[in-house]
């Protein structure tokens, strides 16, 4: 993508709407943004995206705000329309944490609470006309100087590996640590190494319990980052198309990625809730 | 969709979300609701330990309206005895003091009848003794009839 006189072509489209705004080390030992994908794909592993970081945060901090607000002011008394609504998201958690959770954790139901939420806001971003923020983004960026064609912004976050990745980080150390909490170092090594087939086995069963144990993470990870990134990728195509075309393939699609926002939400919620009780039990 | 620290930015944050939810939002949520909870079920109580001490007041109640018809019904069956009891007596009185009336017009009569017969008795004689007189005033001697005449005044009386 050079910066002058460019003419938008779909590919370039298509890759401007998936690259992050890169902020990271350059090769020569500099930080700074990057300008371009390559540039960002040369910072390696040292960058952040500026996009994914912020849009999380200010949807997380709104979740908990809101919250918080209608919290402090919640009575027992007959509730009004928020508390309700609150409520009843409340009550949703907890059926859910009580249904699969068997331990005893105070942690559970708000960690629950948490990413269904936060999860569900970040997947809404998906259903903002996919070139409103990027292009609001574009004009702030004109405003501090920048080109407009070197300002990217990626608004789902959880179309970013990194976010799904970075949730499902916390949930494995979560797992891990309830895991030996639980049943002793010794306990989780004997539920990794004695099953299931038998002491004989080890170096086999080892190996079939760990990638049992690795697998809940990545799975967790890459089932949100996939399913959210073809619906942005969906999103991008119908795009790209003529106008008098666009509403009709963009409105279904919006209708049914709400579907696809909450359920994945759900299923992220509910395997995190099932991860920790299976943390919690002590059958071997 | 290169792999960065973003990760990490990410894991801290869902880290302190978390945190913050567990120890300042999902508290005071729960324990309203669970204290809605509690009011409800105490509410409940209460409305029914009412509808049982109404049940058993209405019992009371009806137990004391039974009792009072009871009491009722005892003093006016007394009353009446006694008032039938003062109508014996007024009864008898009345017949006692009516006999004894009633003797006494008797015995005045008896004594009435007697006076007048006697005082009858005597003008009779008187008058019978005049006629005869006034008959026999000089065919008769007073003398040699006298006997005759007081037998005759005697038989009369």
């Amino acid at each position: 993508m050079s910066a002058t006189n460019e003419v938008i072509t779909s590919g370039s489209y298509i890759k401007h709407h998936l690259q992050n705004l890169t902020y990271g080390q350059f090769p020569d030992g500099h930080w700074g943004l990057a300008h371009t994908a390559s540039e960002a794909k040369e910072m390696g592993f040292w960058a952040f995206h500026l996009d994914t970081l912020s849009v999380s945060f200010v949807l997380g901090a709104l979740f908990l705000i809101f919250f918080y607000r209608v919290g402090k002011k919640m009575t027992s008394d007959t509730p009004s329309g928020a508390q309700n609504f609150i409520e009843s998201v409340i009550d949703f958690i907890n059926e859910n944490v009580r249904g699969s959770f068997n331990g005893q954790n105070p942690m559970v139901a708000p960690l629950a609470l948490t990413t269904f939420i936060w999860i569900v806001l970040m997947n809404t971003m998906d259903l903002v006309p996919i070139d409103w923020l990027p292009y609001v983004a574009q004009q702030i960026g004109v405003w501090f100087g920048a080109d407009p064609h070197h300002v990217f912004f990626k608004v789902v976050p959880t179309t970013d590996p990194n976010a799904t990745i970075g949730m499902s980080i916390g949930i494995f150390i979560l797992i891990i640590y309830y895991s030996i909490k639980e049943k002793g170092a010794g306990g989780f090594a004997a539920e990794l190494t004695f099953h299931p087939f038998g002491k004989m086995m080890l170096p086999f069963n080892l190996f079939l319990e760990g990638v049992n144990l690795i697998a809940k993470p990545v799975s967790l990870a890459l089932r949100l980052f996939g399913n959210m990134y073809a619906g942005e990728m969906i999103f991008i195509l119908i795009a790209l198309l003529p106008f008098c075309v666009q509403w009709s393939l963009s409105l279904p699609w919006a209708i049914f990625h709400i579907l696809i926002v909450l359920l994945q939400a759900f299923i992220f919620m509910t395997l995190v809730i099932v991860y920790m009780d299976m943390a919690y039990q002590k059958k071997h | 969709m290169n792999i960065n620290l973003t990760m990490f930015g990410q894991l801290i944050m869902f880290a302190m979300f978390t945190w913050f939810c567990m120890k300042f939002v999902w508290p005071p949520i729960v324990m309203a609701m669970e204290e809605r909870k509690k009011r409800i079920e105490s509410g409940l109580l209460a409305a029914e330990r009412g509808r049982s001490e109404q049940k058993e007041a209405q019992a009371k109640a009806q137990e004391m309206i039974n009792q009072s018809k009871y009491h009722a019904a005892e003093i006016i069956a007394n009353a009446t005895r006694q008032a039938s009891n003062m109508v014996e007596d007024a009864k008898d009185i009345a017949l006692k003091e009516a006999g004894k009336v009633k003797a006494q017009a008797q015995v005045q009569l008896e004594q009435d009848t007697i006076q007048t017969r006697n005082e009858l008795k005597n003008q009779v004689s008187d008058l019978v003794m005049q006629g005869v007189n006034a008959v026999l005033a000089k065919e008769v001697d007073v003398k040699t009839h006298q006997q005759m005449l007081g037998k005759l005044s005697q038989s009369l009386s």
